[in-house]
């Protein structure tokens, strides 16, 4: 089938970017859209010009590294699906297919479709883990933990940090990749010793990152290939108020933001 | 030059226990004098940069990608074997040990596969208290499940994402030691060479993914956690972006490469549907507890399968192996497909396809448990061939998937240069010529949580390290050499993509060193590649500028060093005049068609040496003694 691909195409946060227009005559309806842009790119390379940058590895949607705004949606039309996972059969012929990057502020542009998510491993850092050095682990079954407590953890867990979330919501904000992390752990019995203490960290840490806050619409969850539940922002929010009433004295400094808020 | 693997003396039981009481220590107040590097985030390099970081050395971890957390390891789905025996069906340390020797067809070393097994348990509890969400029965105790190549349920999973999982604890361990200061993350760089100064590894050159800059560190030790070099075959199931630079270029410093030609064939991936296929999908080998496969007993039979009768089918490996069915190993279960789809009894547009058929066990089990178990697989499956597994038995074909060889390396995973450490898949030590199902995640978490932070500190504290900085010769040579190669690729100018090449070299290696090889077919496929090879460096093009981001230019300088590796590869295979496990020679088969084996002469690890860009390189032999599991014929029937 013929399409034609909409493309951002920018060099560089420093330089402005604009669509720019590719139309294609052979698109198999069984390709992914990732590689939909692998024969562009082949195609771009051998007439001189400069290939689109986008980012993929795993193409399996389980890495997180791929991802880009199709028709207006993160991640593409599909439910539950990564832009690797996308094929081109969900798509008519001569559709016009519009690519755009993540727009965040805390996602600065790297290049074309390429965006810095150096702000997510921050919220990480600041307290997305269980305290346990190699070594003190106590027996498998010494820690019983109950099925459904095991699946809703899962469930959680499942987040591969895309960023599709940050990038659907109309205010930019991570929380549903900051409040998967906080019930995927604080789910589970091993979790609870810093249960508090984790809720003030990241909290801490995504409020100081440029990311807007939340205020319940649920574009993130909808965009979400994982279909991480909007619940895990309600379990954020209980555990960040009730650790901030009992722990007043003990709030946490955040690391240097990936970007200095404007 | 002769090998010599340092395997403890004595019982195998004691002889990790041995190891380490025999170890030097490093002072603890002396360990934050130390600087390590660790090139890899994956469940190796990522569990080691975290145990080294908690111990108070100071580390370096780089990986290519913009966050440790996006290494390959994160797609690994079926799980990961330890010998708890929850399961209460005859399980142990000493059974995990020997299926695992016997599955990599007696080409591992013993030494090293029991401690594998022993820190198995080790392993669990370690992710259990990280916060792994591993599946549990309704009393709260830990779940298991059935695996290729094993009669015993000793498999440990999170749905059909355990290395995500696994590789999510590992890496929250490592951003806590990045917030503890002990671990710098250098992301979005590329390992280009080792330094060696003096016989011994004392750093890497480094190459920035977004700016093109080139930076030198300088270390103690350094860590390999690469990965494994499948993606020389271009259709695989791994990343994109993994790929084999960082371990060639230190064999072309001088470290060993073993049992190139030991690449493992994962039965079931998704067949090819077309020429623009950049990779391969892998349905995870615990679809085999509950699905049948099966092939038409007619050649050519195009009917669609639900209007195929039951007594039309083949269910071939029931019927070839009646005690494991369709749990013989993998290698056996790939060649036994590949065979019935050469012989015109495939199925799919291509014929290249099996069925892998769930309608018995849904009728059994019902849709809900079946769901339960592969959800994320059906889902998978169908969003990418449109059809409905739930109502149409899947169709697979067999892929490369996983390497067993790598760098050599020691009982103590230090490889030929001192102070240059190998781990996970990067190194060749556990699985033999075949490795078992959940397995690896096994080993990469083993190598990096449990036994690396041992020995450095035994390297650390036996050896002296002279002052290195920039100026060195031997730094600025390496510097030299890679800036050189980068501009070269910039230069070519030429007509052919990265990616032609590239696809035409992994045409080559499967056809000629896929699952079947022959004598003759590696001679061609070795003269070819160097065609290839010659032509790829006058002819290649690449896109840009080195100052940027520029995946074509990354992609070219990794396809650059498959050439080379592409041939080593195809050496050892021609080389190694028998069939063992994933490498299978059709010169060397049983009359009913299995792996023969020549004890007598190949049963050693072939270590190869790097002696120059023209000159054929050099075989030492590290000779494989077994005093626990006597060689044997394989057999699954």
């Amino acid at each position: 089938m013929k399409l034609t691909l909409k493309i951002w195409r920018q060099k560089s946060s420093n330089e402005k970017g604009a669509f720019v227009s590719y139309p294609m005559d052979n698109v198999d309806p069984e390709m992914s859209m990732l590689e939909c842009l692998d024969v562009l790119n082949e195609t771009l390379i051998l007439s001189g010009e400069i290939p689109v940058a986008f980012e993929h590895d795993c193409r399996e949607g389980i890495c997180g590294s791929c991802g880009f705004v199709i028709n207006g949606v993160a991640h593409g039309p599909e439910r539950g699906t990564t832009a690797c996972q996308l094929t081109m059969r969900h798509f008519k012929d001569g559709d016009e297919v519009t690519i755009e990057p993540w727009r965040a502020e805390a996602f600065p542009l790297i290049k074309d479709l390429v965006v810095n998510r150096r702000a997510l491993d921050h919220i990480i850092e600041a307290g997305g883990y269980i305290s346990v050095s190699t070594g003190q682990a106590p027996g498998g079954n010494d820690i019983l933990v109950g099925k459904e407590s095991a699946e809703e953890s899962m469930d959680a867990a499942a987040c591969i940090g895309c960023g599709a979330c940050v990038a659907a919501c109309p205010n930019a904000s991570a929380a549903l990749f900051t409040g998967a992390k906080i019930t995927h752990l604080g789910t589970l019995p091993q979790g609870e010793p810093e249960r508090e203490r984790r809720a003030l960290s990241m909290v801490a840490q995504m409020n100081a990152e440029a990311f807007g806050n939340c205020t319940s619409i649920g574009e993130c969850t909808g965009a979400c290939p994982k279909e991480i539940p909007l619940d895990v922002i309600a379990n954020m929010n209980r555990d960040y108020i009730c650790a901030s009433f009992k722990r007043r004295e003990e709030l946490p400094t955040p690391v240097a933001p990936a970007v200095q808020r404007a | 030059m002769t090998l010599d693997a340092r395997i403890p003396s004595g019982p195998i039981q004691e002889a990790w226990d041995k190891a380490c009481f025999d170890m030097k220590l490093v002072n603890p107040s002396n360990k934050r004098k130390h600087n390590i590097i660790v090139v890899g985030s994956g469940l190796a390099g990522g569990s080691a940069a975290a145990s080294l970081g908690e111990l108070g050395y100071n580390v370096k971890c780089f990986c290519f990608q913009d966050t440790p957390r996006r290494a390959h390891s994160i797609a690994a789905q079926g799980g990961i074997n330890a010998a708890k025996n929850y399961a209460n069906d005859s399980d142990s340390i000493f059974r995990l040990f020997y299926d695992t020797i016997k599955g990599g067809d007696f080409r591992a070393r013993e030494g090293n596969v029991y401690r594998l097994a022993q820190n198995s348990n080790k392993i669990i509890d370690q992710c259990i208290a990280q916060g792994v969400p591993f599946a549990r029965e309704y009393s709260g105790s830990l779940s298991n499940r059935t695996f290729g190549g094993a009669q015993v349920s000793r498999t440990f999973y999170a749905r059909g994402q355990t290395g995500q999982q696994l590789l999510l604890g590992a890496y929250q361990a490592l951003e806590r030691q990045i917030h503890a200061g002990s671990v710098t993350m250098i992301p979005r760089t590329e390992m280009q060479d080792l330094i060696v100064v003096d016989g011994q590894a004392r750093g890497i050159v480094a190459r920035n993914l977004l700016t093109g800059e080139f930076s030198v560190h300088i270390a103690d030790a350094v860590i390999l956690a690469s990965g494994g070099y499948a993606n020389v075959y271009y259709l695989t199931t791994n990343a994109k972006g993994s790929n084999a630079t960082a371990i060639w270029r230190a064999y072309k410093r001088g470290a060993l490469f073993a049992n190139p030609c030991f690449t493992q064939i994962h039965p079931t991936c998704i067949p090819v549907s077309g020429e623009y296929q950049s990779k391969l999908t892998l349905m995870s080998e615990s679809l085999r507890n509950d699905g049948r496969i099966w092939v038409p007993k007619k050649k050519g039979d195009k009917r669609p399968p639900n209007e195929i009768p039951e007594d039309e089918r083949d269910y071939y490996l029931e019927r070839r192996y009646p005690s494991f069915g369709n749990l013989v190993p993998r290698d056996v279960a790939s060649r036994n497909a590949k065979a019935l789809c050469d012989e015109g009894y495939g199925v799919g547009k291509s014929g290249l396809g099996v069925y892998l058929d769930f309608s018995e066990s849904i009728a059994r089990l019902g849709e809900k448990t079946i769901r339960e178990r592969y959800g994320n697989l059906f889902d998978m499956y169908q969003r990418i061939t449109d059809e409905n597994p739930y109502k149409v038995p899947m169709r697979i074909y067999p892929a490369i998937h996983y390497v067993m060889g790598g760098l050599w390396v020691d009982y103590q995973l230090q490889s030929t240069i001192p102070g240059l450490f190998v781990l996970g898949e990067a190194n060749f030590s556990d699985h033999g010529a075949n490795r078992l199902g959940a397995s690896a995640l096994m080993q990469g978490l083993s190598d990096g949580y449990f036994i690396i932070p041992n020995t450095v500190g035994n390297y650390l504290a036996t050896n002296k390290f002279p002052k290195v900085d920039e100026s060195n010769p031997a730094v600025q040579e390496a510097l030299t050499s890679v800036k050189t190669k980068i501009e070269k690729l910039l230069s070519i100018k030429g007509k052919r993509t990265v990616d032609s090449f590239h696809r035409e070299l992994g045409k080559i290696l499967w056809d000629y060193c896929g699952m079947a090889r022959t004598a003759q077919g590696l001679e061609l496929a070795i003269g070819k590649i160097r065609a290839l090879r010659e032509e790829y460096w006058r002819n290649v093009t690449v896109a840009g500028s080195s100052n940027d981001l520029n995946e074509s230019l990354e992609k070219a300088s990794r396809v650059a060093d498959y050439f080379e590796l592409a041939e080593l590869l195809c050496i050892d295979a021609r080389d190694r005049n028998e069939s063992c496990g994933g490498h299978f020679r059709e010169e060397y088969q049983t009359a009913d068609g299995e792996a023969q084996r020549d004890d007598e002469h190949y049963s050693y690890v072939a270590a190869w040496g790097y002696k120059g860009p023209d000159a054929a390189p050099e075989l030492t032999k590290e000779p494989l003694e077994f005093h626990y599991v006597h060689p044997s014929q394989r057999s699954y029937k």
